[in-house]
């Protein structure tokens, strides 16, 4: 128990930024109309690939010996920034599609 | 003053996370959005590789990370640019797996790392590495439901894998959730039995698995919303890890705006999230209910016949659906409203927001087809303009027009508005059979007098419809 007391005030700031972000994941999107769902979700999608960051510094801090983490980190990193990639591409080019119907 | 800059680096990283998903949620300002937190993403991934310090000493092995990222930049560019554009949902489920992969990928080496550190210490002071397990522990969980859900989401949007439902999935798959839990709460309980990392990976797989399996392919849009909430507390998982604030801040904005979007898209289709996750057992419930009803007989109409009827109204008025996308029959659709026009018809599109089961489906596939957007009825003006129409033509729709979502305060989908078809002189529907479309309910619609059925693929129909009225 004590340790979770402990852990807790240890990690103060970064328990108020998980709240927080609820919060404001939540209002930010409150007002979405359904046509924009799926362009949303997409490029929710690719924001979520910021954990490409986590696998970097996997990558980065492996003893230049140390195969699994190599390998593994390096498999990370390939998918992750597919994910990125990917997600903010395809987000483009479904909004490339809304401008246009806009346009005419 | 190099981290100083990286720790400005992930603020603004942040910030764009968050004013970018803010104008995602306006058609005016979405595109430039995506592209705010586009840039927000590079300087982060920048700004680590060449600022992060792990122990005071800056990260190696560049070599590797930079064909790391090439290569997935690469290939992520290249299939994203090339994808059809009835095919988006599938690449964004199997985007959202690369995600899921990349944060249990990160929990096992992590763990990896952990495990080897313990051994040197004589898995002396277990307690102080407990939450750290916690957290790996959660993010190989959640990462790995979310990878395997969604690889299953993307097979069945483009039909490799078909659905499957037993009696009691719903209590295996909870069995095997649990076991995973179990497992995990057992490596936390004492972290030098590394055996239970994989235990739980394998566990956490089959889960997603088992998870997605029963779910029907129309629902998938809301499950893939759903998985891909899931990513997003796995990324966050990486950003406890690392005390990383922007991997921190992106990842829980995504779990819970994915949420919250994930809610929005089931109440757009007027049903329960719960409804969708065990759905495959109350929509066969209802499917059978409804069809122990008397229906009437429906008369199906020949293509000569369709093709001598909409040449020679005054006005026609297409209302597309879920079957258009998948036969992806825009293109020739576009080409029936021009020939059509060339005969003095007029021709226009009712567009029901929900068309498609993926919202705003109808929209983008119709824009792609250059379909010109005047011509594209929203729900009310639609409903104005139906009674001045002398044909409606409706392809692969069901749910959307179903006169029972008005008048049978027993349907599922009671309280959804519809286009109400009915009010034209004349309804064709094109399907592919009788079977009861998306939310598994018998459509009256198709019963009665005005109607008339005219069976097939849409886009084989309508080629054939366009050379049809060609040689008259």
């Amino acid at each position: 128990m004590e340790n979770i007391l402990n852990w807790i005030s240890q990690n103060e700031q970064i328990i108020y930024i998980v709240v927080l972000m609820i919060f404001v994941g939540i209002e930010v999107i409150g007002r979405v109309p359904s046509v924009l769902h799926t362009p949303l979700m997409s490029g929710a999608n690719a924001i979520h690939g910021v954990v490409v960051i986590g696998a970097i510094i996997i990558m980065g801090k492996a003893e230049t010996d140390n195969y699994l983490a190599l390998i593994l980190g390096f498999l990370a990193v390939v998918l992750g920034t597919l994910n990125v990639v990917g997600g903010f591409v395809v987000t483009d080019r479904m909004l490339e599609m809304f401008k246009k119907k806009k346009g005419n | 003053m190099e981290s100083n800059l990286l720790t400005i680096i992930y603020l603004i990283g942040s910030i764009t996370f968050i004013i970018g998903l803010k104008m995602l949620s306006n058609p005016a300002s979405a595109r430039r959005g995506n592209r705010l937190a586009g840039f927000g993403m590079m300087i982060a991934i920048a700004g680590t590789i060449f600022l992060y310090k792990h122990e005071g000493e800056k990260l190696h092995n560049y070599i590797w990370i930079f064909s790391a990222l090439f290569i997935g930049a690469v290939i992520g560019r290249f299939s994203a640019k090339k994808v059809k554009m009835t095919a988006m949902p599938e690449m964004v489920s199997m985007f959202n797996g690369m995600g899921g992969a990349c944060a249990a990928l990160i929990s096992l080496v992590e763990f990896n790392h952990l495990s080897k550190e313990l051994s040197y210490t004589g898995g002396g002071d277990i307690s102080s590495v407990q939450p750290t397990v916690l957290i790996i522990v959660l993010g190989l969980i959640i990462g790995s439901v979310s990878f395997a859900g969604s690889m299953i989401a993307w097979g069945k949007l483009n039909g490799t894998v078909k659905d499957l439902s037993f009696k009691g999935q719903n209590l295996i798959s909870l069995f095997i959730l649990i076991a995973a839990l179990g497992a995990g709460a057992y490596l936390i309980y004492d972290p030098t039995q590394s055996i239970f990392v994989y235990i739980i990976l394998v566990l956490s797989l089959l889960y997603g698995v088992m998870f997605v399996m029963p779910i029907g392919g129309a629902d998938m849009p809301v499950v893939i919303s759903l998985l891909n909430s899931f990513t997003g507390v796995a990324a966050a998982c990486g950003g406890f890890l690392y005390n990383n604030k922007v991997m921190l801040t992106g990842g829980i904005l995504v779990g819970a705006a994915g949420t919250l979007l994930t809610i929005l898209m089931c109440k757009a289709m007027n049903r329960s999230l719960r409804n969708v996750l065990i759905g495959s057992f109350g929509g066969n419930k209802a499917a059978g209910a409804a069809g122990g009803k008397e229906q009437g007989a429906y008369k199906e109409i020949s293509l000569p016949d369709t093709a001598m009827v909409m040449s020679y109204a005054n006005k026609v008025m297409i209302v597309p659906g879920y079957g258009l996308a998948v036969a992806q029959a825009q293109h020739i659709c576009h080409d029936l409203e021009k020939i059509l026009a060339d005969k003095g018809v007029e021709v226009k599109y009712a567009i029901h927001p929900v068309a498609g089961r993926m919202p705003g489906h109808m929209n983008v596939l119709l824009a792609e087809a250059d379909v010109s957007y005047e011509k594209l009825l929203e729900i009310d003006e639609a409903n104005d303009e139906f009674k001045t129409c002398d044909v409606v033509l409706i392809l692969g729709a069901n749910d959307v027009v179903n006169p029972a979502a008005k008048n049978d305060p027993e349907s599922p989908i009671y309280g959804m508005p519809i286009l109400e078809v009915e009010q034209a002189k004349t309804v064709i529907v094109n399907k592919r059979s009788m079977k009861p479309g998306y939310a598994g309910i018998e459509n009256d619609l198709f019963f009665r007098p005005k109607t008339s059925m005219l069976f097939g693929d849409a886009k084989k129909v309508l080629q054939d419809l366009v050379s049809e009225i060609k040689n008259m």
